[in-house]
C-alpha cells in the first residue's frame, strides 16, 4: 500500500522544481538561476521557515497559533528598545559610539527570546488550562500583543538600534558567504526536523494530534507537551524578531502582521494536516520556499510580484483539498 | 474456592459511590490464571466501574484487589500497568495516523542506546522488529507494518490494540466490548485473538461483552453483576444463556456467591 504522506511530499517538491525550471527558462540567463538570487530567495524564506517549523509541530499536535506575527513584532520592539537603551546614552548614539554594545546585544537577544517564549506560554495556558479553542485564544492574544506593542511605541517603528548590530550581524555572513539569517534558519530547521522525526517528543506530538485521548491514556503528559509546543513557537518568534531587527535596524510594527497565515499556508502546502497527526518538516521547507521563489521569479520577469499571493492561495487550496480527500479515504475504512 | 494465591485476580468487597449513586456495592471477582473470564451484566450493573477499578482509572472507596496474591491499591492507570494489567478500550485508543509499531509502543518507546537515547531518541528499528514479532505471534493479518493504522480494517485495528495489550500485560488483559462494532468474519478473528492471548501467552483475559453467543464460544467462566454486586460466577459449561439472562435481569434470585450454579444439573 502506498503511503499518502510520501506521495504528497514528492508532489509538492515536484511543483517547486517545476516552478524553478519554468522561471529558469523564461528569465534571462544568470538572473533567476544564479547564486546571488538563490541567496536572496533563501534570505526571504528564512524567517517564514523558522516560524513555520513551530507551526508544523503545533498543527501536527492539533494546536494552532494565529498570534506568531504579533509576538514577533512585540519581541522585536523589546529587542530594539533594550538594545538601544543599554548600548549607550543618546548623545553617544548620535556619535555612533556604543560603549556597552556587547552587553546590550546579549541582553536584548535574551530578552527577545524570553518575551517570545513568555507570550507562547500565555497561549499554551489559555488553550490547555482554560481550554479556550486555540483558534480563538491565539486570535485574541494576537490582537492583545500587537495592541500592546503599538501602544508602547505609539505605533511608530523603534529606531535607535545600534548600527553595528546591522552591519556586523544583520548584513554579516558566515565565512563571508552565507547570511546569518539563513544559517540560523537552517540550524532551527535541522533541530526541529530531528526532534520531530527521531525522538519520543516527536512521536508523542503526532500521537496527540491523531488521538489526544489515546496519547493521554498511554501516559503522555499531553497538557505539558502542548504548553511546551506553544512556548517553543513563541521562542521561534523571538529568534525571528532578533533577525528582523538585525536586518532592518528597526522594529517595525506592521511588517509581520501576515506571518501567521503565511506560515500556516506554507505548512499546509508542505503536507501537514490541518486536522492533526500528520506532517513533516521536509514538506514545510518546500512550502516555505514556494512563496519566495515565486516572488523572486515574478520580480525578475517584471510581473507584478503580487501574483505570488494569488499563486500561493491556489496551491494552498489544492493542498487542503488533497488532505481532505486523504482523510475521507481513511474514514471510509 | 481456591487459595487466593492461586488466583490471577481476587477482588473482595469493592465499593464505589458517586454522589448518592452506589455503582459498586461490595463486589467480588475471582479470575483464575490463564482463563478467559466473561464479565456480564445489564447497563448500570457496575461492569465498567469494576473494569475502571482494575485499570486504575477509579480508586474504590472500600475493598481489596489482589493480583497474583499481592494486594494492590491503584491510584492511577500507571499503577495498574505497572502491576501488569492492560486494557483494550472500546474505542481502541489508537493513533490512526501512526503505523502499528508506534501504536504498540505509544508512551513506552524504547530509547536508542547511549547518549542519543538520553536525549530522547527513539529506537524505531527495534520498535518495528518487536512489533512484527508480536503481531505474528497473535497471527494477525497485518501485512504492511508501515501503513497508517487508520487505513486498516476494523478487525486489523482491533488486532493492533489487542497486540499492544498482550505485549505489555503480564497479569491480566481486559477487553471492553471488543466485538461490538465488528462484522461476522472480523468478530471471528478477534475471538481467535482472545484465545491466542490465553494459549500463546498464558494470560487471563477479562472479557466484557453483551453478546452471549460470543461469550459462550470463547469464555471459560463468567461472572454476572447486578446492581453493583456479584450475583453469579460459573463455568460456561454449567450454565445456559437463560440462566445468565435471569441473573442479569434479576428474574430469579440467586445467592451472591453463585452456589446455585455450582449445583449439579
Amino acid at each position: 500500500m502506498p503511503r499518502p504522506q510520501r506521495l504528497s511530499d514528492a508532489t509538492i517538491l515536484l511543483l517547486l522544481i517545476a516552478i524553478v525550471a519554468v522561471f529558469s527558462i523564461v528569465t534571462p540567463a544568470g538572473t533567476f538561476l544564479s547564486l546571488s538570487n538563490a541567496e536572496s530567495i533563501l534570505l526571504t524564506a528564512s524567517q517564514l521557515l523558522i516560524l513555520s517549523c513551530g507551526i508544523t509541530f503545533l498543527l501536527i499536535a492539533g494546536g494552532l497559533d494565529l498570534s506568531i506575527g504579533s509576538i514577533t513584532i512585540f519581541s522585536a520592539v523589546v529587542v530594539a528598545k533594550v538594545m538601544g537603551a543599554l548600548a549607550g546614552t543618546a548623545a553617544q548614539a548620535a556619535d555612533f559610539h556604543y560603549p556597552n554594545l556587547g552587553v546590550a546585544i546579549t541582553v536584548a537577544i535574551v530578552c527577545g527570546l524570553l518575551v517570545g517564549a513568555g507570550w507562547g506560554a500565555v497561549n499554551g495556558l489559555l488553550a490547555v488550562k482554560l481550554r479556550i479553542p486555540p483558534f480563538i485564544a491565539t486570535l485574541a492574544t494576537g490582537g492583545i500583543v500587537l495592541g500592546l506593542a503599538s501602544v508602547w511605541t505609539n505605533g511608530q517603528n523603534v529606531q535607535n538600534v545600534p548600527l553595528p548590530f546591522q552591519s556586523s550581524f544583520g548584513l554579516g555572513k558566515l565565512f563571508e558567504v552565507i547570511p546569518w539569517s539563513i544559517v540560523i534558519a537552517a540550524v532551527v530547521t535541522a533541530v526541529f526536523w530531528v526532534v520531530l522525526s527521531k525522538t519520543r517528543f516527536g512521536l508523542h506530538t503526532y500521537a496527540m494530534g491523531a488521538n489526544l485521548e489515546a496519547a493521554r491514556r498511554a501516559g503522555v503528559n499531553v497538557r505539558r507537551h502542548m504548553v511546551l509546543l506553544y512556548v517553543g513557537t513563541g521562542a521561534l518568534c523571538g529568534i525571528v524578531a532578533v533577525l528582523d531587527v538585525a536586518r532592518f535596524s528597526t522594529a517595525s510594527i506592521t511588517s509581520h502582521s501576515g506571518d501567521a497565515l503565511s506560515a500556516i499556508a506554507a505548512v499546509v502546502i508542505g503536507g501537514t494536516s490541518l486536522f492533526g497527526g500528520r506532517g513533516r518538516i521536509s514538506g514545510t521547507v518546500v512550502g516555505a520556499l514556494i512563496p519566495a521563489v515565486l516572488q523572486s521569479g515574478f520580480v525578475i520577469m517584471d510581473v507584478q510580484p503580487f501574483w505570488q499571493n494569488v499563486a500561493v492561495g491556489v496551491v494552498l487550496l489544492v493542498a487542503v483539498y488533497v488532505d481532505q480527500v486523504k482523510i475521507r479515504a481513511q474514514e471510509r475504512t | 474456592m481456591k487459595d487466593s494465591a492461586d488466583l490471577a485476580v481476587r477482588v473482595r468487597g469493592v465499593r464505589k459511590r458517586y454522589g448518592h449513586v452506589e455503582a459498586l456495592r461490595g463486589v467480588d471477582l475471582d479470575i483464575a490464571p490463564g482463563e478467559i473470564h466473561a464479565l456480564l451484566g445489564d447497563n448500570g450493573a457496575g461492569k465498567s466501574t469494576l473494569v475502571k477499578v482494575l485499570a486504575g482509572a477509579v480508586t474504590p472507596d472500600e475493598g481489596t484487589v489482589e493480583i497474583n496474591g499481592v494486594p494492590h491499591r491503584f491510584t492511577g492507570p500507571r499503577d495498574a500497568q505497572a502491576a501488569g494489567i492492560e486494557t483494550v478500550y472500546q474505542d481502541l485508543a489508537l493513533a490512526p495516523t501512526l503505523p502499528p509499531d508506534a501504536n504498540l509502543f505509544l508512551g513506552r518507546e524504547p530509547a536508542r542506546p547511549g547518549l542519543l537515547g538520553r536525549l530522547g531518541f527513539v529506537d524505531r528499528k527495534a520498535m518495528r522488529a518487536e512489533a512484527a514479532t508480536h503481531l505474528r505471534q497473535l497471527n494477525s493479518k497485518i501485512q504492511d507494518l508501515g501503513a497508517e493504522v487508520g487505513s486498516m480494517s476494523g478487525g486489523q485495528k482491533q488486532a493492533v490494540a489487542v497486540a499492544r495489550a498482550a505485549m505489555w500485560g503480564s497479569a491480566l488483559i481486559m477487553m471492553d466490548e471488543p466485538t461490538a462494532a465488528l462484522g461476522v468474519a472480523q468478530t471471528e478473528s478477534v475471538l481467535e485473538l482472545i484465545r491466542r492471548i490465553r494459549d500463546e501467552k498464558g494470560l487471563p483475559v477479562l472479557l466484557i461483552s453483551h453478546n452471549l453467543p460470543d461469550v459462550f464460544r470463547v469464555a471459560d467462566r463468567c461472572t454476572v453483576l447486578r446492581l453493583g454486586r456479584r450475583v453469579l460466577t460459573a463455568r460456561m459449561s454449567d450454565v445456559t444463556s437463560t440462566d445468565l439472562i435471569r441473573a442479569m435481569t434479576g428474574a430469579d434470585t440467586l445467592s451472591p456467591t453463585g452456589e446455585r450454579a455450582a449445583e449439579p444439573r
